[in-house]
């Protein structure tokens, strides 16, 4: 397996996948908490697949498949993209969704129906347009990491300049307004940049997969933490660990097509950590319930106890089993649960008394909660 | 029938079928679970195929139904444990599934016509050639399912129109009548889902997407009415269908693509007539 890796890692065509992987899973990755942040999910899926029709008018347009061309021309109609739904949600009845799935689907078959028409002119040689429905993360070629890593890097040092600006309009736009920001041009930049962040990733996995990539990595890293900085460094790490994940399994498993397998992989980081992750993790959120029920049982318990005791002489009264379980329903374990702590003892088969320590504790909770004296 | 006509009917058979459950996805702020449904099926189809071995049985629209509901449910779960909003709910559970079914065709099918493109694009072209007897007449077997996924649509919401109305426009007048949203609510994506995998093999999954939404989104500019708005959308959707159909010939390019492109047209044209944009009362529901 290993040996399988380190060959694969020597390979030249794997070496520049996995770099392009990396890549995108990083710049993707970190703009994905500000989409997130400003719930806006979903466009990174609209603007993907608005994505298409550039691609094939900037073909028609120049005649070249030139990478910095394709992209920029995705660009283009990704942000014409996001205006559209803007200005379809603000200026009529449509609402946020319904703009969202409609300008998805029209853009994206209007870049199917381009790509069609250029497939069947006789003169064109379109081989390759059509690897950015379901990327071709194979074909990347050197050309192509150059354009990602020169966008990818002019992406990140944007974001990293207006940090402040960005997270104050993510947060608190309003805010941002009183503070005299230039909220709306901060606005256009980071859809700009969030657009740039998605195009570059287009190729490698594809219009319909794109968004998981800009998604997935900030839903997994909001669950380890509440800090941006920290959210977008694990973003960006979880991005590019699947990047590699996905292209290291592709080339392992015949067959396996690369996209897939980074969403694949990206979806499991996302379910562990909404499992896993401390405090917010469903697990952790289970054991303390499971815990405070506990708590909730033993001390019911131990006030029921109290309670009949005080109706007689001693406080160490012993009580039947039977009674307990007929006061706080099944009672016997959490009595061996008040055993193993020191709070209750066992007096003979059927019968159980409070120790000193469980009385003490007892006393207190009746006279916090209930406000009654023994 | 010509082979023309047949694929016009077909698409129209399509349109008015997605446009009808359309209408109460954008009412309810639900129309990208139409995105997330017609990817989501992709895995559904592919279990029930090797399974099966069998692309044109049954087993398939129940395959596909019953992922599409369980990607329904899995949002509905992300939701519900509060660590997701629903928007990236959504966005996380249908890549994920649809991720799954390539890989599922990939590693497990790939010598057999069942590829992605076929499901994401489909080809309406091609549908005429795919027949089956019925009453002593050879007819292209997506028209058969088409129509019978469009009366099972029609009949439901004729059905429950009252409770589909009150559960779309107040939840809580409906449960309060005893109406169940949750199972209405179920009920529709059921619709939504068979609606998407009977149509994904004569037009692809993207222009279900389009189907249902475009239409039902003009529709509601053009009234305010539910009954009216059911009705434009099933006519938009068939102007749709032929418009898409004719530019395709036109341009000699994808019937999917074209009826995609149309649909936007449409949308843009009553956009730019409809009378609702002027008046005082903007972004209020019907």
């Amino acid at each position: 397996m290993m040996d399988a890796i380190s060959t694969l890692f020597s390979d030249y065509t794997v070496r520049t996948v996995a770099l392009g992987a990396t890549l995108l899973g990083i710049t993707a990755g970190a703009l994905g908490c500000f989409a997130m942040l400003r719930r806006q999910s979903l466009l990174g899926d609209a603007i993907s697949h608005a994505a298409l029709p550039g691609i094939a008018i900037a073909f028609l347009i120049t005649g070249s498949k030139s990478p910095l061309v394709l992209v920029l021309g995705a660009g283009l109609a990704g942000w014409f993209g996001t205006f559209l739904i803007t200005g379809l949600t603000r200026r009529t009845r449509i609402t946020h969704d319904t703009a969202l799935a409609m300008l998805l689907s029209v853009f994206f078959g209007f870049g199917l129906m381009l790509l069609t028409f250029i497939q069947r002119r006789p003169d064109a040689n379109q081989a390759g347009l059509d690897s950015f429905l379901f990327g071709q993360a194979a074909a990347l070629m050197q050309r192509d990491i150059q354009v990602m890593f020169g966008i990818g890097c002019v992406v990140l040092f944007l974001m990293t300049l207006f940090w402040k600006e960005f997270k104050l309009i993510s947060f608190d736009a309003e805010a941002a307004h009183t503070l005299g920001l230039p909220v709306r041009a901060l606005d256009h930049l980071l859809t700009a940049l969030f657009v740039s962040a998605i195009v570059i990733g287009l190729q490698t996995v594809g219009v319909v997969l794109m968004s998981a990539m800009i998604i997935a990595p900030a839903a997994a890293a909001r669950q380890w933490t509440d800090r941006l900085w920290v959210m977008m460094g694990l973003a960006a790490f979880f991005g590019a660990v699947s990047g590699v994940g996905g292209v290291l399994s592709s080339g392992l498993v015949p067959h396996l097509p690369t996209g897939p397998a980074i969403v694949l992989f990206i979806s499991a980081i996302v379910v562990f950590s909404l499992l896993f992750a401390p405090n917010r993790g469903l697990a952790f959120r289970m054991m303390r319930q499971w815990r405070s029920g506990q708590e909730f049982r033993v001390d019911a318990v131990l006030v029921d106890m109290y309670r009949l005791a005080s109706q007689h002489e001693t406080v160490d009264h012993p009580h039947s089993e039977q009674v307990l379980n007929a006061m706080s329903g099944n009672a016997r374990r959490t009595l061996h649960l008040l055993e193993t702590l020191g709070l209750a003892q066992r007096i003979d088969d059927e019968h159980w008394a409070l120790t000193e320590s469980g009385t003490e504790r007892a006393r207190g909770l009746v006279e916090k909660r209930w406000g009654e004296g023994p | 029938m010509s082979a023309s006509l047949e694929i016009q009917l077909i698409a129209v058979l399509v349109a008015v079928a997605c446009a009808l459950p359309g209408v109460f996805l954008i009412l309810r702020g639900m129309a990208m679970m139409s995105d997330a449904i017609s990817h989501a099926i992709l895995p559904g189809i592919v279990i029930a195929f090797l399974i099966t071995g069998n692309l044109s049985s049954g087993w398939l629209i129940l395959g596909a139904g019953l992922s599409g509901v369980l990607t329904v449910a899995l949002v509905e779960v992300l939701r519900t444990t509060g660590l997701l909003k629903e928007d990236a709910a959504i966005g996380i559970v249908f890549p994920a599934l649809f991720s799954l079914g390539v890989v599922l065709i990939a590693v497990f099918a790939g010598d057999v016509h069942l590829d992605t493109d076929a499901v994401l694009l489909g080809e309406l072209a091609f549908a005429p050639f795919d027949r089956h007897v019925i009453l002593g007449r050879e007819v292209p077997r997506a028209a058969v399912v088409m129509a019978i996924i469009l009366v099972i649509n029609a009949a439901f919401i004729t059905l429950f129109y009252k409770e589909l109305k009150m559960s779309t426009f107040d939840v809580a007048l409906a449960s309060s009548f005893g109406f169940a949203p949750s199972v209405l609510h179920y009920g529709l994506m059921a619709l939504v889902s068979t609606t998407a995998v009977g149509a994904f093999d004569a037009v692809g999954s993207i222009l279900v997407v389009a189907l249902m939404v475009a239409p039902p989104a003009a529709a509601y500019l053009l009234t305010r009415r539910l009954s009216s708005m059911l009705v434009w959308s099933a006519l938009i959707g068939c102007l749709v269908a032929v418009g898409g159909y004719w530019m395709a010939r036109l341009l000699d390019a994808s019937i999917a693509g074209s009826m995609a492109t149309m649909a936007g047209i449409l949308f843009m044209i009553v956009l730019a007539f409809a009378p609702s944009r002027s008046s005082g009362s903007r972004r209020g529901r019907a």
